[in-house]
């Protein structure tokens, strides 16, 4: 075995970190990059890729050129991410062509696309949280030495993060990182790589308003330095701000592509829907005055969730009547507080109040029993079981009200007729009740779930990101059953770290940040950015 | 691997004869590898594979051995099974079966005096309670979020039978002649004995085994709390948010399986030895496992699965005194019908049915 | 408790430990990769019965150590099969390897049941004879039992400070991370799988050639259940695991001293020590929280599609 010394392991990584991000942005690495540029880096041709059921891409053609952000705008399914993750090598494709450089490119891995130059941010980080940041890294840098240095990669790793504006610190476990960070290791891990094409699939979902600025500021950065950039994401408002070129996909397909400096909401909207926008849900207006308080949590501290933060010191009351909104960064307190409204966490402090008796001591099941219903942020994950069906997933709803003869025995007519019943009730299309759900697609799955829960004509409900990951149809149908069950007297804790959406369909808003609630208001009290600093930023604020 | 469960149960619900073909190529895969391993060791496979068959299924005496045989690879297997809707693994089918039999002869070294007809049931209750409490301690850890069940299950079985040998060298050892050399209780009362059937060894273990099945099978498809505990086993998560109580599922379903577990104990000393020895076991526990493994959890498979493991261990009995093979060498055989399982061919066939279609493409 | 009884278990501590330290080793390396292998229990019989077998018609023990040590690595690839080339469930896959150990090193050993071995040479500690309490036999140890402490050293510099180390604890950690970060999950994972065999399988040898000088039958008494819980025990890190094997040698010892002195507690009793002692420190680490153990422990990894 050939041992490379220390001085050699640390040039490795100092080389490949010098390759970007160059103070006078002229060095090797990057001459190769811009000598091109005007000549499109990445060429995708006919690209077809069939998922049993559904054709994910439908021969796409896209153009990639160096020193551009080319953003992929589309809803959720529109087969944006599909289309990367086969450039990335993470996907094979059915027929259609990859040229790189002008060169014909069978990427059928992701290590054959980190050797074209490809790198990619996924929307679920690929970091792997019980290592450091400086091993995150390692596991990116090409030609690693068989023996590591941390000490060394970590130094060349803070100079580089020094020199792009990407401040981590090297030694710090990943775990512990805000997400924010997190994704700036993601970032290094490509700059690191050598990657010249740099692909983000929903890289805002999780960041602030603020957060997703900074990211802007570390796009620009890059595009002077000649990377290509692709930005997958289905929010105009961050297409219009930061896109070069923009490419819209519907239904599998290309739709269109425009400049950014050419573009319009209203062009851009029409490329995405084909014309027919989907209606809007209505606005949150409070019918009346607040009813009577049905969820109430007096100081009430609560343990962590795993790597999460505990509640501390929580007072919130949600009426009849009234949709309660949660702003916040994602792994502040989101996970304890639902856990702890739906009676799967206890209180270490404080007490707990449903329809106004003392629920403090009660479990998940009495919580239930009273009349609380939910949405999971991950249905699949958290509010079914995939491989039973449709029917039993409802009856488990309610077991006692199916059971005969005192268990032994279950009415599944009934079940299969409240079923009905209840996509009637919320306008629903139908759906097979035989079939495992599992076989659903995520909006038939969130109706399934809604049907059920709101089957039970709950008093209050608690959704937690109701609408993640939903295509838009299904999303305003969430929306508007949220609504509706606020004009017949429930109470909704509705959690969620879409900002549009908080807004909309909120009555009041509270903002968590690090198991705390530092922040109490109107919607229309504030604006987008005053909550982001609230959300992201300790110290200052309404308190 | 709630899912493999699931889809090895659906092949089994959806097709007879699709499962029954499966199985017949798993069983001659297993036994053309084995046969190899035979041929290896120098023996003459045919002549061991002719022999355990006549044995097994030509004579009246070979076939009701089989039978015996079956009863705890049964109940042990129904131990397994019952667990794993849950999504629990019980590997501690051994120790339950030894704290069983350990209970049900306190019971029956005690009572001497009870009628037969009193004292066969207080000696199931006893078997089904020793093994009960013995893997319910390990649902209860498990409930409480302390130590995964696999591991807890699986040190135990080796604490179980050490106590078994405690009782049986110390506070319960026969002063009879012929106890000194190979230690052993008093024999039980013949009242403690439970009844045999058609003048074989076949005893009501292999009643209580089947009923063992059918009530399993009945409460996990028919009824509520089946419902609920296949809801844990597809998805713990969503079963806690829907109001189901995990912890105390997990603690009974851990003490019910324990307990068939613990029945198969106490038929073997209450109906076979009629004393309690240390070492009594071959394995059975861990038979159990494969045998649910094997059946997918179902019970018509588990029933099928446990006959032909007794007719390998009937096997094994026989090739050691015929061809002086060591017990310990069917393992081999379980060995290959487990690896031929979960190598799966049915991907196998797949490729084949792929290959084949190319060609026809070709031409 | 006097000198004598004292030493002895302190001598006998290491003799005990020292398989179970190797075995230990290999499944910390397994288990960083993401895999559980509950067939332990058989490689360390197959290496028991090849290493006395082949020591025994060589005549050198060194011989057999060594051939064992590679029959466990291949014998583990019926493991590595299942479970990364089939994707099967692994604590099902364990218990084939097992059955099939018990099964196989049964056969192979067959015909040298009783058999004796001349153990392997011993050498003592030099300076420590000067010392009038220690007797000749104590404190004087094969070469294996010198290089367990080493071995565990090396296993710890090779997880956490090589890059081959880093990529197999990632794909232990998230496959799905080792995959985009293009390591070869399938490669790194039977690399691990053998590594695993060829520490067990050392260890079953070093158990029949130079402890028990014999064979018998399920000779390894669950060694390899107990290495799967000290594993748990030493949080997953190779350096603890010394603390663990030592530990649960010196409960062994502890017993065969007890019996040897005609100690009133009866042995079956002292038996259990070991096993309760293990159940009684996973459930104070239970109670812990952070939990040290890899991400991917135990999942099937299907990749893409």
């Amino acid at each position: 075995m050939v041992v490379p010394s220390a001085a050699e392991s640390r040039g490795a990584l100092a080389q490949s970190g010098e390759n970007m991000c160059s103070r006078g942005r002229v060095t090797a690495g990057v001459d190769r990059v811009s000598a091109r540029a005007g000549h499109p880096i990445a060429q995708l041709r006919g690209v077809t890729k069939r998922f049993p059921g559904v054709v994910a891409n439908d021969a796409v053609d896209l153009d990639l050129y160096p020193g551009e952000v080319h953003a992929l705008l589309g809803e959720n399914g529109a087969g944006k991410s599909t289309l990367m993750k086969i450039l990335y090598g993470f996907y094979s494709y059915d027929a259609g062509s990859i040229h790189i450089d002008g060169r014909e490119a069978h990427v059928s891995s992701p290590l054959d696309a980190r050797k074209l130059g490809i790198g990619m941010v996924f929307q679920v980080f690929t970091l792997i949280p019980a290592m450091t940041v400086a091993e995150n890294v390692a596991l990116y840098v090409p030609g690693l030495p068989l023996m590591l240095d941390a000490r060394s990669l970590g130094k060349s790793l803070r100079a580089l993060g020094n020199r792009c504006g990407l401040r981590v610190d090297p030694s710090a476990n990943v775990r512990s990182l805000p997400i924010g960070d997190q994704q700036k290791v993601e970032v290094l891990k490509l700059l690191v790589a050598e990657a010249r094409i740099l692909i983000f699939d929903e890289a805002t979902r999780v960041l602030a308003p603020h957060e997703i600025e900074g990211l802007f500021e570390i796009f620009e950065m890059l595009k002077k330095d000649g990377y290509a950039i692709v930005f997958i994401t289905h929010k105009m408002r961050e297409v219009l701000a930061c896109a070069d070129r923009i490419t819209v996909m519907r239904r599998g397909k290309v739709s269109g592509t425009v400049r950014g400096s050419e573009a319009t909401e209203k062009a851009l909207i029409e490329l995405m829907f084909g014309g027919s926008v989907p209606d809007q849900a209505p606005r949150g207006v409070r019918d009346a005055a607040a009813g009577d308080c049905i969820l109430e949590l007096r100081g009430v501290s609560t343990r962590a969730h795993g790597v999460g933060i505990g509640l501390r010191d929580v007072d919130l009351a949600v009426r009849s009547g009234e949709i309660v909104g949660v702003a916040g960064v994602s792994g502040n307190g989101q996970r304890e507080l639902t856990d702890l409204a739906l009676g799967l966490a206890a209180c270490t402090r404080g007490e707990r109040l449903i329809l106004g008796s003392n629920a403090t001591a009660w479990g998940a099941r009495r919580v239930r029993a009273m009349g609380v219903g939910f949405i999971p942020e991950d249905p699949l994950g958290m509010g079914v079981v995939p491989w039973m069906t449709l029917a039993q997933n409802a009856a488990l709803g309610d077991v006692e009200t199916y059971s005969r003869y005192g268990g032994l025995s279950i009415d599944w007519q009934h079940v299969r007729r409240d079923v009905a019943a209840a996509f009637a009730e919320l306008d629903f299309e139908p759906l097979e009740t035989w079939v495992p759900v599992r076989t659903f697609s995520g909006g038939q799955l969130q109706r399934a779930v809604l049907a059920r829960e709101l089957g039970r004509h709950p008093r209050i409900f608690v959704a937690s990101y109701p609408t993640r990951g939903l295509d838009v149809r299904s999303a305003t149908a969430t929306r508007r059953v949220l609504a509706g069950l606020r004009s017949r007297g429930g109470g909704v804790l509705l959690i969620s770290e879409d900002l549009d959406e908080l807004f909309q369909l909120s009555d009041r808003l509270v903002v968590l940040r690090e198991g705390r609630i530092v922040g109490q208001f109107l919607p229309q009290e504030l604006d987008r950015h005053t909550i982001g600093h609230l959300m992201t930023t300790s110290g200052d604020g309404h308190e | 691997m709630s899912r493999r469960w699931a889809t090895v149960y659906g092949v089994l619900k959806g097709g007879w004869s699709a499962a029954v073909a499966r199985y017949a190529v798993i069983l001659t895969v297993a036994l053309i590898g084995y046969a190899a391993v035979l041929l290896l060791a120098g023996k003459d496979p045919v002549r061991a594979y002719a022999d355990t068959f006549a044995y097994a299924l030509g004579t009246r005496y070979g076939f009701s051995e089989v039978l015996v045989r079956m009863i705890p690879l049964l109940l042990t297997g129904v131990a397994v099974a019952l667990p794993a809707r849950l999504g629990l693994i019980n590997v501690g089918g051994e120790g339950q079966l030894y704290m069983g039999a350990w209970l049900a002869t306190w019971g029956a070294i005690t009572f001497t005096t009870l009628p037969q007809f009193l004292l066969i049931p207080l000696l199931v209750l006893m078997g089904f309670v020793g093994g009960g409490c013995w893997a319910a301690f390990a649902g209860l850890l498990r409930a409480r979020g302390l130590v995964n069940e696999t591991i807890t299950t699986l040190l135990m079985n080796y604490v179980a039978p050490l106590l078994v040998g405690y009782s049986v060298y110390g506070m319960w050892r026969s002063r009879e002649v012929g106890s000194a050399a190979f230690p052993q209780t008093v024999a039980f009362p013949s009242a403690a004995r439970l009844p045999r059937f058609f003048g074989t060894r076949v005893h009501l273990g292999l009643v209580l085994g089947l009923i063992a099945l059918f009530a399993v099978w009945f409460v996990v498809e028919r009824t509520k709390w089946g419902l609920k505990m296949r809801a844990i086993g597809g998805n713990p998560e969503a079963a806690r948010r829907l109001g189901i109580r995990l912890g105390l599922y997990i603690v009974v379903v851990m003490f019910i399986a324990g307990g068939v577990a613990g029945l198969a104990g106490m038929a073997e000393v209450t109906a076979l030895h009629g004393r309690l020895r240390a070492g009594f076991s071959p394995g059975y526990g861990f038979m159990g496992f494969l045998i649910s493994w094997l059946a997918g959890g179902s019970p018509p498979g588990i029933l099928v699965m446990s006959f032909v493991l007794a007719i390998v261990f009937a096997g094994g009995t026989l090739l050691q005194i015929s061809q002086g093979l060591p017990f310990a060498a069917i393992n081999v055989l379980m060995a290959m019908i487990l690896f031929v399982v979960l190598a799966n061919p049915r991907f196998s066939v797949s490729v084949l049915k792929r290959a084949l279609a190319g060609k026809g493409r070709q031409r | 408790m006097n000198w004598d009884l004292l030493l002895g278990v302190l001598s006998g501590t290491i003799m005990y430990g020292v398989p179970l330290l190797y075995t230990t080793l290999g499944e910390v390396v397994g288990q960083r990769a993401g895999m559980v292998n509950l067939g332990l229990e058989g490689i360390l019989l197959v290496g028991a019965a090849v290493g006395f077998v082949i020591s025994n018609l060589t005549g050198s023990p060194w011989v057999g150590l060594g051939v064992a040590a590679v029959a466990g690595a291949a014998f583990n690839l019926v493991y590595a099969f299942l479970v990364v080339t089939r994707r099967a469930n692994q604590l099902a896959s364990g218990l084939t390897v097992m059955f099939l150990g018990m099964g196989l090193s049964a056969m192979i050993g067959r015909s040298f049941v009783g058999g004796g071995s001349r153990g392997l040479p011993r050498y003592q500690i030099p300076g420590l004879s000067r010392f009038a309490w220690v007797t000749q036999s104590m404190f004087s140890y094969d070469f294996v039992v010198y290089l367990a402490l080493p071995a565990a050293i090396v296993v710890w510099w090779f997880l956490f400070r090589t890059r081959w180390g880093l990529s197999l604890r990632a794909v232990g950690e998230s496959p799905t991370a080792a995959f985009a970060a293009g390591r070869r999950i399938s490669l790194l994972k039977y690399q691990a799988a053998m590594a695993c065999g060829l520490l067990s399988g050392l260890a079953g040898a070093h158990l029949s050639v130079a402890l028990a000088r014999t064979w018998s039958e399920g000779m390894t008494g669950g060694r390899g259940f107990i290495a799967v819980a000290l594993v748990i025990f030493s949080k997953w890190h190779p350096l603890r695991a010394i603390a663990g094997a030592l530990l649960f040698g010196g409960a062994v010892t502890l017993q065969l001293q007890l019996q040897a002195q005609g100690a009133a507690i009866s042995p079956f009793v002292l038996n259990m020590i070991p096993y309760v002692l293990t159940l009684g420190v996973l459930l104070l680490w239970g109670g812990s929280r952070r939990f040290a153990a890899p991400g991917g422990l135990g999942r099937v990894y299907s990749g893409e599609e």
